[in-house]
């Protein structure tokens, strides 16, 4: 530590408390408070970063959130390794580990400044402009080289180690911003009864306070500044009714008063306990918000404005009052308001010498100029910038006065180490213009300020341009009494917002305001150097003209074709300049250029707050049936379809899944099978009217369905296509068993409540879920009634339960709904049972059939028992666009129904087109060709591109049953092509297939009705 | 996140909710004797409106009910929700912008 650069006392730091750290490998030390940049600082560290594109040496401008440059990363350990952290909010901890970013081999000699030579051929939009020739090189060589030579820091390449939290929260007022204004209407809200949270982004309450000078002239009712924050902060704390959150920015407002804060709980320590979470995002619900964000100093924009040790003049404040530490020997300020002149005499108090006052304003006689003239700094009216000096330091400043015609006067070159500048103050309206509300431009002031709201929210203190302290707190004090007042008025409920929203006081007395300077500073002839607007994405005053000229208007184009404001500080300190600039190149005052959207997060929020606890195995829930743990016992492997996991083959011996899957097939076909349907979607339909419901819903005939019989039921929408499929069984005369697929049970079950409650409300029936209420255990194959017969307590013989017999009975003395259907084309039935018996019911089968051979089989050999018998799956046979005439089903439909839902569309004239695609069988020449599902079928061959597709594959596996591969497709006009040669595109080359019909095995389903 | 009032249960956030489209959409109720536009219309055709705009809702993650919901779709205010075959209130003056 430079000692030299620290103040004897004073400040917000604990001097008995130095912390060790190191940047870019080297060692340093501050103090306890300090942060980052305030501990490089006063180790006489100005260099913290390299800008993004130019590469051109950059220190800290601003000392908050608002940071453009001091960009650094922050590593704990690999995994936790943390880029693009502002330096002056980067809080001091023993052993804190920091890099630069941006540079190569290191900060102080970096390759890439190079770029900076060659700025003349990287204006606004140059990647639009060059790099255009030859085609192919922009992608394999400029723009890789380009994306490498730019950017900002690296992410961390292992997976997050840390835990972050989620809290939802509702509270009457959320005041954000713990600033004096902030800390009255909070303490106004509270006093008043209303429940309240309080947020800062900072890690301690105070806001401005925080820079200033101790005790001087900034009493409140008599107290020392100091004393009443202490005293306001530690009876906001006491109290049960005030929720105090710092280090937790508001970073996003979202509609109806919902605010997302983020909290950072142990990026400040040096040894977090593990089991604390890393941040916590909340989620706040309030009846009313008030704003009280304060505003941000803005930088000025003169040629060469950008070295290390030009900064902001409040923020020299705040290094000299929070952190005491002197930013430079030798200042000069240059200043277009009033508040900037405490920062030269606190400095020149503690020892700086302040070189002069650059004034840009014409009179500069008011008080604060006498102050300074008094304290023997010279102050020069009407001055403008030409240039300043130095490479990794600033060395040099040179100004000069303006005539009458703007024309410089003797130009005059101070050396000098630290340049102080202000333009005015900005106010922070961006959470108000998130949430929609409107902004007015203040003549007076210069300044878009908060208008019209569109929620409930109220905004207090420099941040709707209440400016000075007993102003800022009047007006926070009148926020928050009012506030509490709406939120807690008999007769409010809620907090959905309706208007009329909250008006906007006129400012109260004693408001200091200064409209300060936005854009360019005044360029005779003989300025040099760039003058940079947008510091952290290197836009220059001559991008924005230049983006002028070329023709651009409006300012949503100008920022992004110049990327001025779209860096992570989102223009914080470049928006109103750049307005600034564009409105006097246009000729046009700044309300009618507009303003660009204000978006969230207010600064950058990490991922791992927004995924919260969801991550690994709590990303999503997980649904498994009753049988999933001896499927899982059984080697069973998975597949994820919607949230079920189901078991997809089982191995044995090392079998892959081809192997697996041709054993199962055999198996089913050849003895019996066993299969873990409970998945499946399940419906009980019952009233009074539950036929007559079906019967409009479904395409079937219902009403013809005797009870104990059930029948393949397809569903359409109204614009007649399929939209699900399932058997229906009837129960009883009032009640139905209905299935639906796996994936498609809550979406039937939504479109039938939207018929029944919206459009046929008259009809008595109640649709209740069972899907997880019933085990569906398969058992399929030839042996299957051999398998089950000594189970069950009911005639399952062929005549007393034919296909699609249902039956209630009782299994192994367990109440089941015993169905006769088949998805394999074999003999086969569905025992539903008690879910919480699905275990035991599955495993009493299984040893029941090992006698047969009973095999468990998957969802693979499912899908390929299916297809051979030219079953479709809705979904990937039919994709949304397919009628039952399409997939060959309208055998289904009931002939003599006046409506169905879909049968009215089912005859429009697209619907009944012979160009229609058809589900159809292929067959390729090579029985061992398995085609590729979705690919494109051709009527010809070879193809050339562009070439027409006439339909695709859905459908296709290898059948060892068969011996061969077997496919189904989409395919125009497909029925009337039986035995026609198409083509398959494949990768390498066009594979020829015969159309087939798409059942390939048993066509004559002897097997099915045995 | 919006909050919405459902008329059964009252106001709760919008994860609960399931949109539903333009409400007040009658379904034919002789499919049959409609013209291929017309059912093409009540298939397809709905209103884009900027301002009120009646639309259902259901609340799906709560008793499972739809209603309707009289929105603006300038500042996603609702200015009334009511239920199914209820006639829609007299729409509230919209929120000045």
């Amino acid at each position: 530590m430079n000692e030299g650069l620290r103040t004897p006392g004073g400040g917000r730091i604990d001097r008995s408390r130095a912390l060790r750290f190191s940047f870019d490998g080297r060692a340093y030390s501050g103090f306890a408070g300090d942060t980052l940049a305030s501990a490089l600082l006063a180790s006489g560290v100005h260099l913290m970063g390299r800008s993004f594109k130019y590469h051109r040496p950059r220190g800290a401008l601003a000392a908050g959130a608002e940071e453009p440059n001091a960009l650094v990363a922050v590593r704990r350990d690999a995994a936790r390794y943390t880029p693009n952290l502002r330096a002056t909010q980067v809080e001091l901890y023993e052993g804190l580990e920091a890099h630069s970013q941006n540079r190569w081999p290191s900060l102080a000699f970096d390759v890439g400044a190079v770029n900076d030579l060659f700025a003349p051929f990287l204006p606004a939009g140059f990647y639009y402009k060059t790099f255009m020739w030859p085609r192919g090189a922009w992608k394999t060589l400029y723009e890789p080289r380009i994306r490498a030579a730019a950017g900002l820091g690296r992410s961390p390449t292992l997976a997050d180690p840390d835990r972050y939290a989620a809290r939802y929260a509702h509270c009457d007022v959320l005041v954000v911003g713990g600033g004096p204004a902030g800390l009255a209407s909070a303490t106004a809200a509270a006093s008043a009864g209303a429940r309240v949270i309080l947020c800062d982004e900072q890690n301690e309450l105070g806001g401005s306070l925080l820079a200033d000078a101790p005790g001087g002239t900034l009493g409140v009712d008599g107290r020392p500044a100091g004393q009443w924050l202490a005293e306001t902060v530690a009876a906001l704390t006491s109290n049960t009714r005030v929720t105090l959150l710092t280090r937790t920015t508001a970073f996003g407002y979202f509609p109806h008063n919902l605010l997302g804060l983020n909290e950072r709980l142990t990026d400040h320590l040096a040894e977090p306990r593990p089991d604390m979470p890393r941040e916590r995002q909340w989620q706040v619900r309030a009846r009313e918000v008030v704003l009280a964000a304060g505003a941000l100093e803005r930088p000025l924009v003169f040629p060469g404005n950008d070295r290390p040790g030009i900064m902001l003049a409040g923020a020299a404040r705040t290094w000299l009052n929070r952190y005491g530490v002197l930013p430079g020997t030798r200042a000069v300020l240059v200043t277009a308001c009033d508040e900037a002149y405490d920062a030269a005499l606190e400095l020149q108090d503690a020892g700086v010498f302040v070189a002069a006052i650059a004034e840009l304003r014409t009179g500069a006689d008011g008080a604060e100029a006498a102050k300074a003239r008094a304290a023997g700094i010279p102050v020069l009216p009407r001055a403008t910038v030409l240039g300043t000096g130095g490479r990794r330091r600033v060395n040099s400043i040179s100004f000069a006065q303006l005539d009458d015609a703007g024309e410089p006067l003797a130009a005059e070159t101070q050396p000098c180490d630290l340049v102080l500048m202000s333009g005015g103050f900005t106010p922070s309206v961006h959470l108000h213009s998130q949430s929609r509300g409107r902004l007015v431009w203040d003549a007076a002031l210069q300044a878009f300020l908060p208008g019209e709201p569109a929620e409930r929210v109220r905004s207090a203190g420099a941040c709707r341009g209440v400016f000075g302290l007993a102003a800022a707190l009047a007006d926070g004090a009148a926020a928050g009494a009012a506030a509490a007042r709406e939120a807690t008025a008999p007769g409010r409920t809620g907090v959905r917002p309706s208007g009329p929203f909250p008006a906007t006081p006129a400012p109260a007395n004693g408001s200091t305001a200064a409209p300060g300077f936005a854009g360019l500073l005044p360029r005779p002839a003989r300025g040099r150097g760039r003058a940079f607007v947008d510091w952290q994405n290197d836009v220059t005053a001559s991008d924005l003209e230049l983006a002028l000229r070329e023709g651009f208007r409006s300012i949503e184009h100008v920022k992004r074709y110049t990327t001025t404001g779209m860096a992570t500080d989102q223009g914080k300190t470049s928006n109103l300049n750049a307005l600034g600039i564009v409105s006097r190149t246009l000729g046009k005052p700044i309300p009618e250029v507009g303003l660009t959207t204000f978006r969230m997060p207010y600064t950058p929020v990490s991922f791992g707050s927004f995924a919260g606890p969801a991550r690994g195995e709590l990303l999503d829930p997980v649904r498994t049936t009753p049988m999933h743990e001896w499927a899982r016992a059984h080697g069973a492997v998975f597949e994820d379809v919607g949230l079920w996991k189901r078991a997809r083959y089982f191995p044995r011996g090392g079998e892959d899944m081809h192997a697996a899957v041709g054993r199962e097939c055999r198996a089913v076909r050849g003895g019996c099978g066993l299969f873990d349907a409970s998945t499946l979607g399940k419906i009980e339909v019952v009233g009074r009217d539950a036929v007559l419901f079906l019967e409009r819903l479904y395409v079937n005939a219902w009403a013809s369905l005797a009870v104990g019989r059930a029948r393949y039921g397809i569903l359409l929408r109204d614009d007649g296509f399929i939209y699900d499929d399932g058997v229906v069984a009837r129960v009883s005369a009032r009640s139905f068993h209905v299935t639906t697929t796996t994936g498609g049970a809550p979406r039937v079950l939504a479109m039938m409540e939207d018929y029944l409650q919206t459009e046929w409300p008259d009809l008595e029936v109640w649709l209740t879920s069972t899907t997880e209420q019933w085990a569906v255990i398969a058992v399929q194959g030839p042996e299957a009634r051999a398998v089950l017969s000594g189970l069950v307590d009911i005639d399952i013989s062929a005549s007393a339960m034919p296909h699609m017999g249902v039956a209630p009975g009782y299994i192994c003395g367990v109440p089941m709904r015993l169905f006769r259907v088949s998805f394999s084309g074999e003999l086969g039935f569905e025992v539903n049972v008690p879910a919480d018996f699905g275990s035991a019911v599955w495993r009493s089968i299984y040893e029941a059939g090992e006698a047969h051979g009973i095999t468990p089989y998957g969802t693979e050999t499912m899908h390929v028992l299916r297809a051979e018998k030219g079953y479709i799956i809705v979904g990937q046979d039919t994709d949304g666009t397919i009628t039952p005439d399409d997939a060959g089903l309208s055998w289904a439909i009931g002939k003599n129904k006046p409506d169905f839902v879909g049968k009215r569309s089912l005859a429009r004239p697209a619907l009944v087109s012979p160009d229609r695609r058809q589900l159809v069988g292929l067959l390729t020449n090579d029985p061992r060709t398995v085609l590729e599902e979705g690919a494109q079928v051709m009527a010809n061959a070879p193809a050339r591109p562009p070439t027409r597709a006439i339909g695709h594959v859905t459908s296709s596996y290898y059948s060892s049953v068969l011996g061969r591969s077997i496919a189904m497709g989409l395919i125009a006009r497909g029925r009337a092509r039986l035995r026609e040669t198409l083509y398959v595109a494949a990768d390498r080359g066009d594979i020829p297939v015969k159309v087939a019909s798409p059942v390939f095995y048993d066509p004559e389903g002897k097997r099915l009705h045995a | 996140m919006l909050l919405i009032e459902c008329p059964y249960c009252g106001e709760r956030p919008e994860p609960e909710f399931q949109y539903g489209g333009q409400a007040h959409v009658a379904r034919p109720r002789d499919p049959a004797a409609v013209s291929t536009q017309e059912w093409a219309d009540y298939l397809y055709r709905r209103d884009n409106t900027r301002g009120v705009h009646a639309e259902r809702w259901r609340h799906t993650h709560g008793c499972g009910r739809f209603f309707n919901a009289l929105r603006d779709t300038r500042t996603d205010h609702f200015l009334a929700t009511y239920r199914v075959g209820e006639e829609p209130p007299a729409p509230v003056p919209p929120v000045p912008r």
